[in-house]
C-alpha cells in the first residue's frame, strides 16, 4: 500500500505505539523475572481478578470505535455520546484501580517498597494507569472541543489516530491482565 | 526544478535572528542546531578525554583525584554518545532526509522542534550536575558511575546525593527527544516522498536513516524503562536492582545492553549512509549492489537486537547462553562485512577523486575493517573473558566510533557544508585536518590495544608501574595532541569558510541526489516545484539523458 | 596496526615475566585454552585483514582519477550476483568455523568437572578489597590468595566461588584465567590450575567505585608442601605477645573491632579485612602499599594518603596509641 502525505498521522502513531510497547515489554519482563521470587504476600493471596473494570476498559475500545464511525459519517451528536461513554468507562477503570490499590496498601500492606512483588506490580500496573490518565486527558480535551462545536467531520482521520492510542492502551491492559492476574497469580 | 539562490535579504536585528532560530520549525535550521550543539559537546567531551589522558600518561600521577577522574570517564562517555553522536546523526537526518526524498519539510515540524529542545535540555540537565550534584563529599558533582551506570553502584546506598539522578533524568529527557525525532524520520521517509520515488528508488541515505530511526524507536525505550526503574529504586524504595533486598544487578545489565548494543548501530548506520552517498560520487559510479546494501542494513538492524549479552560474557552465564551470543554476534559480522565489500565494489573500476570528503571515507574503510576484526576477536567469548573490561575493549570501540563514525562524519561535513552554508570548506585545511587526525588517531588507538592485552583494566584513575604499561600509555596520550590540533583546524576551517569560502553553487560535487537540485543553502520551501523522479539518481538522469539510470533499474 | 599487535604479542610470549600480566603468557589451563583459541582467531582475522586491506589499497591506487582523464564517467556497474553471492557465502563459512572453535573452548572451561582433590576457595568482593575464605580449612584471609601448584599430569585445580558484599567486581589475573565477575546476590564460579609456582598479579576489572583502581590482586602459587605449611599457619589463632598488650587493648577498645576480625579475640568485624595473620601478607590496602611499619602506621593514621576514597576512616588516634596499635598489628604473624 503506497503511503502518502495523509497517512503520516497514522504512521507517526504507530511509531509511538512501537516505542511505548518497548517500554511496557521491559516492565513485563521485570515482572516475570521476579515472579515467584518475592518474600511477603503472594499475588494469589492479595489479588482479585478485576473482571468488571477490565470489561469496562475493553468495551471502551468498542465505544471509541463507534465514535470514530459516527464522526466519519458527520454524525457529530452521536459521536459526542459515544465519546462520553468512552470517557466514563475509562474513568470507571481508573477508580477501580484506585480502590484495588487502596485495599492492597492499607489492608494487605503491599507497597512498592514492601517486596519484589510490590515493586513490579505497582510499577507495571501504574505505568499502564498513567497511560490511561493521559488518554483520558486527551479524550476530555476532545470532549470539550466537541461541546464547543469545534469538532467536524473533516477531523475524522485525526480522531482515528487518537483512537489508535486508546486501542493501544486497551491492548496493553490485555497483556498486563494476562501476565499479572492469570499466569503468575 | 533547478532553483538558484534568492537575493540576500537585508540583515535583521540580532534579537530577531535569535528569535527566529529559537522558534524555528524548519528542518534545515533544526538540523544545524543539532549539529552545532553536537560540535560544542564534542569539544567538551574531548577536554574530558584529554584530562584523563594527562592523568594516565604516567603511573601514580596526581593530575586529578580519583573522584574527578571517575567523573571524567562517566561524563566523557555519556556526553559523546548522547550529546555528540546522537544529535549529530539526528541533525544530518533532519537536514537531508526531506531534501533527498523531495519534500518541503519533515512530517511533523513542530514535533521536530520540540524533540530538539528536549534533547538539548537533557544535556543541560546532565551538565548542571557539575554545580548541583551534591555528591558524597557535599560538593556539587557530576555522576561518577560510568556511562553504563551498573547497579547496584547506582543505588542510594552507594551513590548518595544527586549526581546519579542528573545522569538518569538528563538521559530520560533527551530520550524523549530521540523518540520524537525518530518518529518524525520514519513518518517523513514513508509518507512524504515525491512522486515516482518508490521505496526502491530512495537514496541509500534515506533507507539507512529509516532503519536507524526504527531502531531508535525500539531500543531507546528499554533504557527509559530501566531509568524509570532506577528512579523508583532510589526514591520510592523499589527493589528492581536492590541486591540487598533480593533484586538483581544482572537485570540492569540486560536492560541496559538491550539498549546499549543496538545504540551503537543507531550511530554507525548513519555513518554507513554518509559512505553510501559520498563514495559513489567520488568514484563516479553508482553504488554497487543497492538491493543487497538495503537488505544487509535491514539484517543488521534485526540482528543487532539479538547480540546484547556479548557485553556480559564475564557475568557467569551458562555455556549455552554464552554460545548463543557468540553465534549471533559473529553472524552480524556477515552483513556488515558485505557492506565493506560493496563500497569496495563501488570504487572498483571507478575514477576516484581524492577530495577531503573521500579521504575521510577511505580512512573509514580501512579503520572500520580493523574495528570489525577486533570485534570478531571480542565475540569469541573465551577471548573476551581476557579482553573485556580492559583497554583492548576501549581501543576497539574507539576504533569504531572515532576511526569509523567520526571519520565518516568529517567526510559528511566536508561534503554537505557547501549545501548548508553555500560556501566550500577549504581543501588545504581539510587535508591538514585529515592527516593530523589520522596520525593522532593511530598513535592513540592502535597502541591502546596493547595495554589491554597486557592486563590493564579500564576505568582506573592510575596504575601500577612495572607491569609494562608505562611507555604505551605515554604514546596513547601523545596522540591526543595531534587530534586536538586537527579539531582546531577543522573548527577554524568552518568559521573561516563560512565568511570567506568559495561560493558553492547548487551542485559543487557533480552529484546525483535531489538535495543538489536546489540552491545552496536551499530556500525555506526547499524546491520551487516538488520534483518527480524515475530512478535512484534523478540528477544523473538529467545530466545523462542519453543513458539514464531508469533504463537499467 | 596489526603489526603493532604482533609486536605486542611477541613482547609477551608464553613463559614471559609474570610481573607483566599478559594474556599471552598463560600459566594455567583456562588461560591456556583461551590463548590457543585466541591464536586461531587472530590468524583468521589476520588473513581476512590481508585480503580486504589488500583489495582496498589496490583499488585506491589503481582506480584513482588520472591527471590526463578524459572527463567521461566510467562504466556504471550496478552489481553482480555471482560476486555478491561469493562474498556472502565465504564469510558465513568463516563465521561457522570460528563459532564451532569458540563453542568448544567455552564448554571446556565452563563445564569443567572438578576432581576430588580440588582446593575450594570462596572469594567475596568488597569495596575495595578481596576477602578469601578457605571453607575446607575453616579460616578467612584477605587480598593475597595462596593456591597450590597443579601438576599437568595429575591436576590439583583450585575452584573459586565468587560472591560480592556490595557492588559488582571482577576477578582478573590474566596469566591464570579470563576474568569472572563478582555480582551481589549471585553466585559465580571460576577455576585455575597454575602450572608453575610464583606470584601472579591482577586487579579488579569491573568498576566498583572510587578506589576500583587500587583493588589489586596477588595470587601466590606454592608447592604442595609450602601451601600446606601456609594453611597450617593461617589456621592458628592470632598471636598474643605480651609486649604488645597495650596496642591490643587500644585495638579492642577502639572502633577497629567494628570492622576487623582477629581470630581468638573479641574482634569479629566483617566489614574490613581479617587481620589475624596480617604480617603474612606482602602488601596492605589491597596492594595499595607494601606491608611495612611506616606504611601500616600511615594507613591507620590516614588511609586517604594511599587510597583516597577508601572506606576505612582515619582513626584519630594520638601518636602514642597509634604506635602501640601499629606494634600490635606488626605482631600478627
Amino acid at each position: 500500500m503506497p503511503l502518502s502525505h495523509e497517512h503520516r498521522g497514522h504512521v507517526g502513531m504507530w511509531c509511538l505505539i512501537i516505542a511505548e510497547s518497548a517500554i511496557f515489554t521491559i516492565f513485563v519482563v521485570a515482572y516475570l523475572y521476579y515472579a515467584g521470587k518475592s518474600l511477603g504476600p503472594t499475588p494469589r493471596e492479595v489479588l482479585d481478578l478485576p473482571i468488571f473494570i477490565s470489561i469496562c476498559l475493553i468495551s471502551s475500545s468498542f465505544t471509541i470505535h463507534m465514535a470514530e464511525r459516527a464522526i466519519a459519517r458527520d454524525k457529530t451528536r452521536l459521536f459526542g455520546i459515544w465519546w462520553l461513554v468512552t470517557i466514563v468507562l475509562g474513568a470507571i477503570f481508573l477508580v477501580g484501580t484506585g480502590r484495588e490499590w487502596y485495599h492492597l496498601i492499607y489492608k494487605d500492606g503491599v507497597t512498592i517498597s514492601s517486596s519484589l512483588f510490590g515493586t513490579t506490580f505497582y510499577s507495571l500496573v501504574g505505568l499502564h494507569a498513567s497511560h490511561v490518565i493521559i488518554g483520558l486527558t486527551g479524550l476530555s480535551t476532545i470532549m470539550i472541543l466537541t461541546l464547543l462545536g469545534y469538532v467536524k467531520q473533516e477531523h475524522a482521520p485525526r480522531i482515528e489516530v487518537f483512537g489508535m492510542y486508546w486501542h493501544f492502551v486497551d491492548a496493553v491492559w490485555i497483556v498486563v491482565f494476562t501476565v499479572v492476574y492469570v499466569i503468575t497469580r | 526544478m533547478l532553483v538558484t539562490a534568492p537575493a540576500r535579504a537585508a540583515t535583521r536585528p540580532l534579537f530577531d535572528q535569535l528569535h527566529d532560530w529559537i522558534t524555528t520549525v524548519d528542518h534545515k535550521r533544526l538540523g544545524i542546531l543539532y549539529i552545532g550543539y553536537a560540535l560544542v559537546f564534542l569539544v567538551i567531551g574531548g577536554i574530558e578525554a584529554t584530562i584523563m589522558r594527562i592523568q594516565l600518561a604516567i603511573p601514580h600521577n596526581h593530575f586529578v583525584s580519583p573522584q574527578v577522574f571517575n567523573r571524567m570517564f562517566t561524563m566523557h562517555g555519556t556526553t559523546m554518545i548522547f550529546f555528540v553522536a546522537m544529535p549529530v546523526v539526528f541533525g544530518f537526518a533532519n537536514y537531508l532526509a526531506p531534501l533527498m526524498v523531495g519534500a518541503r519539510d519533515m512530517a511533523f515540524p513542530r514535533l521536530n522542534a520540540f524533540s530538539f529542545w528536549m534533547s538539548a535540555l537533557g544535556g543541560i540537565i546532565l551538565y548542571f550536575s557539575f554545580f548541583g550534584g551534591s555528591g558524597l563529599y557535599g560538593a556539587g558533582s557530576a555522576p561518577d558511575v560510568g556511562w553504563f551506570a551498573y547497579a547496584p553502584l547506582t543505588a542510594q546506598a552507594f551513590s548518595p546525593g544527586h549526581s546519579t539522578d542528573y545522569w538518569t533524568i538528563g538521559l530520560l529527557v533527551s530520550g524523549v527527544g530521540s523518540i520524537g525525532t525518530a518518529l518524525n524520520i520514519v513518518a517523513t521517509i514513508l509518507c512524504m516522498r515525491c512522486p515516482g520515488m518508490t521505496l526502491g528508488r530512495m537514496p541509500m541515505f534515506a533507507w539507512l536513516n529509516l532503519v536507524m530511526a526504527g531502531l531508535v524507536l525500539v531500543v531507546v525505550s528499554p533504557l527509559t524503562a530501566a531509568q524509570i526503574m532506577l528512579m523508583l529504586d532510589r526514591y520510592l524504595g523499589a527493589h528492581f536492582f536492590d541486591t540487598q533486598a533480593g533484586g538483581s544487578a544482572v537485570i540492569w545489565m540486560h536492560f541496559f545492553w538491550i539498549f546499549g548494543h543496538p545504540e551503537v548501530y543507531v550511530l554507525v548506520i548513519p555513518a554507513f549512509a554518509f559512505l553510501s552517498e559520498i563514495v559513489p560520487v567520488f568514484s563516479r559510479k553508482a553504488i554497487f549492489g543497492y538491493s543487497i546494501m538495503v537488505a544487509a542494513t535491514l539484517t543488521i538492524g534485526f540482528l543487532s537486537l539479538g547480540v546484547w549479552a556479548h557485553h556480559m560474557f564475564t557475568i557467569g552465564m551458562t555455556s549455552y547462553g554464552n554460545a548463543f551470543f557468540v553465534g549471533s554476534t559473529m553472524a552480524i559480522s556477515v552483513p556488515t562485512g558485505i557492506k565493506i565489500f560493496n563500497w569496495l565494489g563501488t570504487m572498483w573500476g571507478g575514477k576516484i577523486i581524492f577530495k577531503t570528503p573521500m579521504l575521510f571515507c577511505i580512512g573509514f574503510l580501512f579503520q572500520f575493517l580493523i574495528a570489525g576484526l577486533t570485534g570478531i576477536m571480542l565475540a569469541a567469548a573465551p577471548f573476551n573473558w581476557q579482553l573485556s573490561g580492559s583497554y583492548f575493549v576501549v581501543a576497539h570501540f574507539h576504533y569504531v566510533i572515532v576511526g569509523g563514525i567520526l571519520f565518516a562524519l568529517f567526510g559528511a561535513f566536508y561534503y554537505w557544508f557547501p549545501k548548508m552554508m553555500g560556501k566550500m570548506l577549504d581543501e588545504t585545511l581539510g587535508k591538514w585536518h585529515f592527516w593530523l587526525f589520522v596520525i593522532g588517531f593511530h598513535l592513540t588507538f592502535d597502541f591502546m590495544h596493547i595495554p589491554g592485552i597486557l592486563g590493564m583494566p579500564r576505568r582506573i584513575y592510575t596504575y601500577e608501574p612495572g607491569r609494562g604499561w608505562e611507555t604505551l600509555n605515554i604514546i596513547v596520550s601523545i596522540g591526543v595532541v595531534f587530534q586536538a590540533a586537527a579539531i582546531l583546524i577543522f573548527v577554524f576551517n568552518m568559521i573561516w569558510s563560512y565568511f570567506k569560502g568559495k561560493a558553492a553553487g547548487n551542485d559543487p560535487w557533480d552529484a546525483w541526489t535531489l538535495e543538489w537540485a536546489t540552491a545552496s543553502p536551499p530556500p525555506d520551501y526547499n524546491f520551487a516545484t516538488i520534483p518527480a523522479v524515475r530512478s535512484r539518481r534523478p540528477l544523473w538522469d538529467l545530466k545523462h539523458p542519453e543513458d539514464p539510470d531508469w533504463k537499467y533499474e | 596496526m596489526l603489526c603493532i599487535g604482533w609486536a605486542g604479542m611477541a613482547m609477551a610470549a608464553p613463559g614471559g615475566d609474570p610481573a607483566v600480566p599478559s594474556i599471552f603468557s598463560p600459566a594455567s589451563t583456562p588461560a591456556d585454552s583461551v590463548y590457543h583459541l585466541s591464536l586461531f582467531v587472530l590468524e583468521v582475522c589476520f588473513l581476512i585483514f590481508i585480503v580486504v586491506f589488500g583489495l582496498l589499497a589496490y583499488s585506491v591506487v589503481k582506480f584513482r582519477r588520472r591527471p590526463d582523464d578524459d572527463g567521461r564517467e566510467p562504466a556504471q556497474i550496478y552489481g553482480s550476483n555471482q560476486v555478491e553471492l561469493a562474498w556472502t557465502v565465504i564469510p558465513i563459512l568463516i563465521v561457522v568455523v570460528l563459532f564451532l572453535a569458540t563453542a568448544r573452548v567455552i564448554h571446556a572451561v565452563e563445564d569443567f568437572r572438578f576432581p576430588p582433590n580440588t582446593t575450594e576457595i570462596t572469594a567475596v568482593g568488597h569495596q575495595f578489597w578481596w576477602e578469601f575464605q578457605y571453607p575446607q580449612q575453616g579460616f578467612i584471609t584477605a587480598n593475597e590468595l595462596h593456591v597450590p601448584v597443579s601438576d599437568v599430569k595429575t591436576p590439583t585445580p583450585t575452584h573459586i566461588t565468587l560472591l560480592s558484599a556490595d557492588t559488582d567486581h571482577s576477578f582478573w589475573v590474566p596469566i591464570l584465567a579470563g576474568k569472572t565477575d563478582l555480582i551481589p546476590n549471585r553466585t559465580n564460579s571460576m577455576w585455575i590450575d597454575p602450572h608453575e609456582t610464583g606470584v601472579y598479579v591482577g586487579q579488579c576489572a569491573q568498576y566498583c567505585g572510587t578506589q576500583h583502581a587500587k583493588m589489586l590482586l596477588r595470587v601466590i602459587v606454592q608447592s604442595r608442601e609450602d601451601f600446606n605449611r601456609w594453611l597450617a599457619e593461617q589456621q592458628r589463632p592470632a598471636e598474643n605477645a605480651d609486649n604488645v598488650a597495650k596496642g591490643r587493648q587500644v585495638f579492642e577498645t577502639t572502633a577497629c573491632v567494628n570492622c576487623h576480625t582477629v581470630a581468638g579475640t573479641n574482634a569479629h568485624g566483617k566489614f574490613g579485612p581479617d587481620l589475624t595473620h596480617l604480617m603474612s601478607r606482602g602488601t596492605i590496602a589491597a596492594g595499595a602499599a607494601l606491608n611495612s611499619r611506616e606504611n601500616l602506621r600511615q594507613w591507620i593514621k590516614d588511609p586517604e594518603v594511599f587510597k583516597p576514597g577508601s572506606l576505612m576512616p582515619a582513626m584519630q588516634l594520638d601518636d602514642q596509641d597509634l604506635n602501640a596499635v601499629t606494634d600490635y598489628l606488626l605482631s600478627l604473624h
